[in-house]
C-alpha cells in the first residue's frame, strides 16, 4: 500500500478551495441584486423547483442570499485573517529586539488570551459602531495572540541558531538578521497560521452579526440570515436556517481541511 | 592581544564548568586547547568570542572590552558547518555575508566557483566548513577561535585547510586558538598548548 501523500492532498484541497473562491466571486457578478429582490407572491416558499432553497419572509431567494452571504463572509474572513497575521508577525518580531519588549509582548498575549473572546469581540465591534469595517477590525484585533505566541517561540529558537549568532558577529544589524535570516523561515508558519485563523474569523463574524453587533441587517451576511431564521424557526420554516448554516459549515470545514493539510505538507 | 582575565562560568549553580581561567593570545600566535568531552573547551571558546558572557572575570582585546556592534575582531568557528549557515541561502550569499573574498583566497581555501550557485544542503560538511572558515576571515578580524573545525574532514582536506589558514594567519598576523581532541594535530599546528580539565587550564 502506498503512503498517503500530504503534498498531493494539500494540492487537491488548494484546488477545491480556489474553485470555491472563484465560484463565490463569479456568483457575486452573476447574481447582481437578486439577493435583495422581493417577491411578495412567494413569501416563505419551501424549497421547490422554482425556489431552489426556498424564500424568506419577504420572498427573497434563499440560494442567492446564501451565496451572497458566503462571499461577504469570505472577504471579511480574509481581511481579518490577513490583518491578524500581520499583527502577530510584527509583535513577534518586536519581541525579539529586546528582553523588555519581549516581556511586554508576552504580557499582551497573555492578557488577550485570558479575556473571553466573544465578549471582547462584541465590545470592540460595538465601540467601533458596527458594520463591516468594525467586524474586520474586531476579529483581527482579538485573533492574533495564539499565532503571535507560536511565531515568538519560533523566532526565539531561531535566534539561538549558530548562523544567526554568526551573522551578528559578522557585523550584521538586528534589522538585517530579522529580514535576512528570521522572517523567511517564518513565512510558511504565517501562511498556515492565517489559513487556520480564516475559518475562525468567519465563524466569529457570523456570531457577531447573529448577536446584532456586526454587519447591518440590510446586508445579506450569513449571520443576518441565521438571526432572521431564528424568528421563523418555531413556524416550521426550517430552510431559512438550515441552508445558510450548511453553507457556512461547508466553507469553514473546507478551509480548516486545507490549512491542516498545508501544515502537514509544508 | 586577546586577554581572558579570571573567567568563571557555570550553566547550573552547583556545577562550575570553568573556574578562574586566565589566558593570553597574542597576534600571530597559534595556541592549542585540548581537553576531554565536556571539559568546557567550547564554552571557553565562546566566552573568548563574546558568544557567552562570563559570570566572573572579563575578556579584553587590547585592554578594552569586546565591541558590541560591527564585525567582531574575534570570530568563532563552530564544529558543525551545517548549523552555521542559513539553509535558505545560496553559497555565494553565505560566503559574502560580511566581505567578498578574492578569487585567490577562494582558491587557497579550495572554495570552488561552481559551489557558489548551490544551496548548502548540496555541499559536503568539509566543503561547507571551508566556506565557513573563509567567510569568517573578514578584514576586521584579528583572532579566530577554531572549535574542532577539521574533525569531519579527510586528512588531505584537513591539511589543505590548515595550510591555507596558516598562510592567511601569517600574512595578517591573526591569533588562532585551536580547540581539538586530536593531540597530534595540536602538536603539529601550535607551539603552545594548554589542557583543560576540572575547570582549570594546565600547560600541556
Amino acid at each position: 500500500m502506498s503512503q498517503p501523500q500530504p503534498r498531493l492532498r494539500a494540492a487537491f484541497s488548494l484546488g477545491v478551495a480556489t474553485l470555491l473562491v472563484v465560484g463565490l466571486a463569479a456568483s457575486q457578478w452573476l447574481l447582481g441584486d437578486s439577493p435583495q429582490q422581493m417577491q411578495f407572491d412567494a413569501r416563505l416558499a419551501p424549497p421547490s423547483v422554482e425556489h431552489w432553497l426556498g424564500t424568506d419572509a419577504l420572498g427573497r431567494e434563499l440560494w442567492a442570499r446564501t451565496l451572497a452571504g458566503l462571499a461577504l463572509s469570505f472577504w471579511v474572513g480574509c481581511l481579518a485573517a490577513l490583518l491578524s497575521t500581520l499583527i502577530a508577525l510584527s509583535l513577534a518580531a518586536l519581541a525579539t529586539l529586546s528582553a523588555r519588549l519581549d516581556a511586554l509582548v508576552s504580557l499582551l498575549i497573555d492578557t488577550l488570551l485570558s479575556v473571553p473572546h466573544l465578549i471582547l469581540l462584541m465590545l470592540i465591534a460595538f465601540a467601533l459602531g458596527g458594520g463591516t469595517q468594525a467586524v474586520i477590525i474586531a476579529v483581527a484585533v482579538t485573533h492574533w495572540p495564539s499565532l503571535a505566541r507560536v511565531l515568538r517561540a519560533e523566532l526565539w529558537q531561531l535566534r539561538q541558531a549558530p548562523y544567526v549568532r554568526i551573522s551578528r558577529a559578522l557585523g550584521k544589524s538586528r534589522w538585517f538578521v530579522l529580514h535576512g535570516h528570521l522572517l523567511p523561515h517564518l513565512l510558511p508558519h504565517c501562511l498556515v497560521g492565517a489559513l487556520l485563523l480564516f475559518p475562525h474569523a468567519i465563524l466569529h463574524e457570523a456570531a457577531l452579526t447573529f448577536l446584532g453587533f456586526g454587519l447591518s441587517p440590510s446586508q445579506p451576511a450569513i449571520g443576518v440570515l441565521l438571526a432572521d431564521a431564528m424568528r421563523y424557526l418555531s413556524g416550521g420554516y426550517w430552510w431559512l436556517g438550515v441552508f445558510p448554516g450548511l453553507g457556512l459549515l461547508l466553507m469553514v470545514l473546507g478551509f480548516e481541511r486545507l490549512s491542516s493539510q498545508l501544515r502537514r505538507a509544508l | 592581544m586577546l586577554n581572558a582575565h579570571r573567567l568563571g562560568f557555570r550553566f547550573s549553580p552547583d556545577t562550575p564548568i570553568l573556574e578562574d581561567i586566565s589566558l593570553t593570545l597574542k597576534a600571530g600566535q597559534w595556541l592549542g586547547l585540548s581537553g576531554d568531552s565536556g571539559a568546557g573547551k567550547s564554552t571557553l571558546g565562546k566566552l573568548l568570542a563574546g558568544y557567552l558572557m562570563p559570570q566572573t572575570g572579563y575578556v579584553t582585546l587590547e585592554g578594552a572590552a569586546l565591541p558590541k556592534n560591527g564585525v567582531q575582531p574575534v570570530q568563532w568557528l563552530p564544529q558543525s558547518p551545517e548549523l552555521a549557515v542559513n539553509p535558505r541561502w545560496r553559497v555565494a550569499k553565505i560566503l559574502r555575508e560580511a566581505w567578498t573574498p578574492s578569487d585567490a583566497q577562494c582558491q587557497a581555501f579550495g572554495v570552488k566557483p561552481k559551489w557558489l550557485s548551490r544551496f548548502p544542503q548540496s555541499l559536503s560538511g568539509g566543503e561547507l566548513q571551508r566556506v565557513c572558515v573563509l567567510r569568517a576571515l573578514a578584514p576586521e578580524v584579528r583572532f579566530l577561535v577554531a572549535d574542532e573545525i577539521s574533525t569531519m574532514l579527510d586528512p588531505i582536506t584537513q591539511l589543505e585547510l590548515w595550510q591555507a589558514l596558516k598562510q592567511e594567519a601569517q600574512l595578517r598576523q591573526l591569533g588562532v586558538l585551536v580547540i581539538s581532541h586530536d593531540t597530534a594535530l595540536l602538536e603539529r599546528l601550535c607551539p603552545q598548548r594548554l589542557h583543560l580539565s576540572g575547570g582549570q587550564l594546565k600547560p600541556y
